[in-house]
């Protein structure tokens, strides 16, 4: 009974069919829509013939915006439900949610990127501090303004070793997406992109592909609890290993490509059979404890000759701090810290909203910890999750962090347009799909070339964002809390974030 | 801003502080009254072979905390000599502590076995500097600390500097921009027989003070002079740098250059270092027992000229003062951003 009801999605479009073109044959929204929530409807024309107008079937619209963005005569625009219910505590999402379980899709809710709830969001209540009269701010225009960053081991004494270390041109790098979740044409636009401006890409753990084991220089590739596609070659084909014990969309949660998805290409990449499930377990099945990765870690080294630094990545939790000091000390050359706002392709919607902390928080309290143990300059951190924009970048690294990973302002500037569908392998962007006819959506040299202008961009405002501060060095930004304060934060979460209120 | 004079004899010749008072006064623009200080070494040369511990008590004569720091003292260090420090009060000075100087060498037996003599003397300075109401002024042999709030020419006349001799001399004139001006925060900055003079404000502070901090250092002061002490100290004292590594990982070239001149040891030292590099505005003469460094940042965004005659360098925020010391000086330069100027004497004195 429950499942005849109609229930409307929250988002539908509307037609504006003075300006559509229906009358001349277009149908470029009904090709665009790949949720098939547009399709044609039958009407007589004046002079009595039969035309075929887009009609909303108000069953699967996300707001993707695809057929907006397509559409020649501007003629479509989407409009939201204004509510399911009148009540003021039970709102539509609860309501709709336990609708959608209570009916015919049942079992766990799934959703794709980041998490949406209304928690603060830290970087907005940060300012930097700029220089006035008494300190000279800088011109980028003018002066050098440099902003490397050396990720890996180091001594902190004079005449101790330097590990094998990354070098970033911009201290952004592009967070793991694997094949699968994204399309080997995202993979390479990533690749090439990354080559190009002297940063990383990561290929998630979805194994890495033939086609771009050239580009091994720029790649981060990652060794996961279902250690798909891993292999000797597979480890020494990149510039750096990363061991991936969570993320910040799940925090101990394993993940799962389905069968269906799982295509000739990615079979192989993955190195399992074609149309199995793609189980990863929670946690990996060799580590139930820090001496556990320790042996990893040292595996992986032995494995890559001790050529290539090893990261491990974790999601932001409470205990991140003693964490991060755990895996310093069990020999991992880079810490990748991932907050709670990080995305994915596919999450349980229960875990991405409730699970994990704040990136600004945990960076600085691992940061800190370090600090304390006198270990700090011996690893470096990788702060991601949810970061929108290079004075965020810059904000992360004054908390403590030496670069940072970016994975949703990548399908960004591939057109996303955040619709939270990744999962579904429909992506109207042709991004996070595989399929025929959607994948080619993405012009690789477009693709390159915009992921080139972010980097080239965020770069661009890193140094007037430093020339501010009186900065010509990034060096001299990690872990400069002096050059922040807080707006609008209580004294625990300045304590935290160690930054004074703004005024002081 | 500040302003900053030194005058560094490589031969052990010695001079009275009028001259140094005289080359501080014509730069008087650039303090506002809130600070100025001296530094002589060769001050003591009768005491040489002890630590020469200038401390300021706030509280006057009869403040509790002398007999606190004393104690201290005493069961830390054998003391040969104690003494005020002789004071000639006049009426632009005003609220002045109270002064104390101190001959001693440390008690052998309490040095830990990891410990240096130096390291030692280190622990006792920063133990008493935790202490409510006083601070030592200078703590290294033959040498010592005049300073207060003040313009430095009363400063001079307070202390009488005139009676003092020495073959370095450095002044220092304030224009305190972000800590308020009190006795104690007065420059010259010491550790040990290192002084630093600085003009400049630095925007590495957050990160430096932070690495700093895991090898035990800790800024009471919060000023940039402290960091760049501290910064030096750790870099030659505890990581026996050369003065040239030292003074490159404070004020490093850029990383164009470096791959450039594929200089692995500069970029070894700058990957290691990052976190040690003084960015922002500064120019510095840090002089100790056998020499003397001037350096700028990088950039140059603080003046420093510098002139050597004879066996005589001067430094200066201003050319002013170099003219006023020796008018017929020929040799005078402006050393670019980051190329420090290193002098070394040929024996110590």
């Amino acid at each position: 009974m429950k499942n005849n009801w109609n229930i409307r999605p929250p988002f539908h479009p509307e037609f504006d069919l003075e300006r559509c073109d229906y009358r001349n044959g277009c149908q470029i929204c009904v090709k665009e829509c790949s949720f098939g929530e547009i399709s044609l409807k039958p009407i007589k024309g004046k002079d009595g013939n039969i035309l075929y107008r887009p009609w909303a079937n108000m069953r699967a619209c996300n707001s993707c915006q695809r057929c907006v963005k397509m559409c020649p005569q501007s003629a479509i625009h989407i409009v939201s439900e204004p509510m399911h219910t009148s009540h003021g505590y039970w709102k539509t999402e609860p309501v709709n949610n336990i609708w959608r379980q209570a009916g015919s899709e049942g079992g766990v809710l799934l959703v794709g990127t980041g998490a949406t709830g209304p928690q603060k969001r830290y970087f907005d209540h940060i300012m930097f501090d700029a220089c006035q009269v008494t300190n000279p701010s800088i011109d980028p225009l003018r002066e050098p303004m440099e902003i490397r960053r050396y990720l890996g081991r180091k001594t902190d004494q004079y005449g101790g070793k330097v590990g094998p270390q990354l070098k970033l041109e911009v201290p952004v790098m592009f967070g793991a997406m694997s094949f699968g979740a994204v399309n080997l044409r995202v993979q390479e636009a990533e690749a090439q992109a990354t080559r190009k401006m002297g940063t990383y890409w990561n290929t998630g753990e979805g194994g890495f592909h033939e086609k771009l084991r050239n580009y091994g220089g720029n790649t981060i590739v990652q060794v996961a609890s279902g250690r798909f596609g891993v292999s000797e070659d597979y480890m020494k084909s990149a510039a750096a290993v990363e061991i991936k014990i969570g993320q910040g969309a799940k925090p101990g949660i394993g993940g799962h490509l389905p069968g269906e998805k799982v295509s000739e290409a990615i079979s192989k990449t993955r190195m399992i059979p074609e149309g199995s499930d793609a189980l990863s377990p929670a946690p990996h099945h060799d580590i139930y404890s820090i001496e556990d990765l320790r042996q990893l870690i040292y595996a992986i080294k032995e494995a890559t000759d001790y050529k290539v630094p090893i990261s491990v990545k974790i999601s932001a939790v409470n205990n991140v701090a003693p964490i991060a000091s755990g895996i310093a000390r069990a020999g991992a050359d880079i810490i990748a810290i991932d907050g709670f706002r990080g995305g994915t392709g596919a999450t349980p919607l229960q875990i991405r909203q409730n699970t994990g902390i704040p990136i600004e928080l945990a960076i600085s309290s691992a940061d800190r910890r370090l600090r304390e143990e006198g270990i700090r300059n011996t690893v470096s951190l990788v702060a991601s999750g949810g970061i929108q924009s290079s004075s965020d970048v810059l904000k992360a690294i004054c908390l403590g962090a030496d670069a940072v990973y970016v994975g949703t302002p990548v399908l960004i500037s591939l057109g996303c347009n955040v619709c939270q569908r990744c999962f579904t392998g429909q992506c109207p962007y042709g991004i996070t799909t595989n399929k025929p006819g959607l994948a080619e959506r993405i012009n690789v040299d477009e693709a390159t070339q915009a992921l080139t202008n972010l980097l080239h961009a965020w770069g661009e405002e890193i140094k007037e964002l430093m020339g501010s501060m009186g900065i010509s060095a990034i060096e001299a930004l990690r872990g400069n809390r002096d050059r922040l304060r807080g707006i609008g934060l209580n004294e625990e979460e300045l304590r935290i974030l160690e930054i004074k209120h703004a005024g002081a | 801003m500040c302003g900053i004079v030194g005058i560094i004899n490589t031969d052990g010749k010695v001079i009275d502080g009028s001259h140094i008072r005289e080359a501080i006064r014509i730069q008087r623009d650039r303090g506002n009254g809130l600070g100025g200080g001296f530094a002589v070494y060769g001050s003591y040369p009768e005491n040489k072979d002890k630590y020469a511990f200038h401390i300021m008590y706030e509280g006057g004569r009869n403040s509790p905390v002398i007999s606190i720091v004393e104690d201290y003292l005493k069961a830390r260090a054998n003391i040969y000599q104690s003494e005020q420090i002789p004071v000639y009060p006049n009426d632009r000075i005003s609220r002045a502590p109270y002064f104390k100087r101190y001959f001693l060498k440390p008690i052998e037996e309490f040095i830990a076995p990891e410990q240096t003599e130096e390291d030692y003397i280190v622990e006792v300075v920063m133990t008493i500097n935790k202490m409510e109401g006083t601070f030592v002024l200078s703590s290294g042999k033959n040498m010592g600390v005049f300073k207060g709030v003040g313009y430095p020419e009363d400063i001079a006349d307070y202390f009488r500097i005139e009676d003092y001799k020495g073959y370095t001399w450095t002044a220092h004139n304030r224009f305190p921009t972000n800590t308020p001006g009190w006795w104690g925060g007065a420059h010259p900055f010491t550790v040990l027989d290192k002084a630093v003079v600085h003009n400049g404000e630095i925007t590495s502070y957050g990160t430096n003070v932070r690495w700093l901090e895991m090898y035990g250092y800790s800024c009471m002061l919060k000023t940039d002079t402290e960091v760049i002490s501290y910064t030096y100290d750790k870099l030659t004292r505890l990581d026996n740098l050369t003065k040239e590594d030292a003074c490159y990982v404070m004020a490093p070239s850029l990383w164009e250059e470096i791959d450039r001149t594929d200089d692995r040891k500069k970029r070894y030292l700058r990957q290691i270092y990052g976190s040690a590099m003084i960015n922002g505005p500064f120019g510095i003469i840090l002089t100790h027992k056998t020499g003397a460094i001037i350096l700028n940042d990088r950039n140059k965004l603080r003046p420093v000229v510098c002139a050597k005659d004879g066996d005589t360098y001067y430094a200066s925020s201003e050319e002013c003062s170099i003219r006023l010391l020796s008018p017929d000086v020929e040799h005078i330069w402006s050393p670019k951003g980051g190329e420090p100027v290193i002098i070394d004497f040929p024996e110590e004195f």
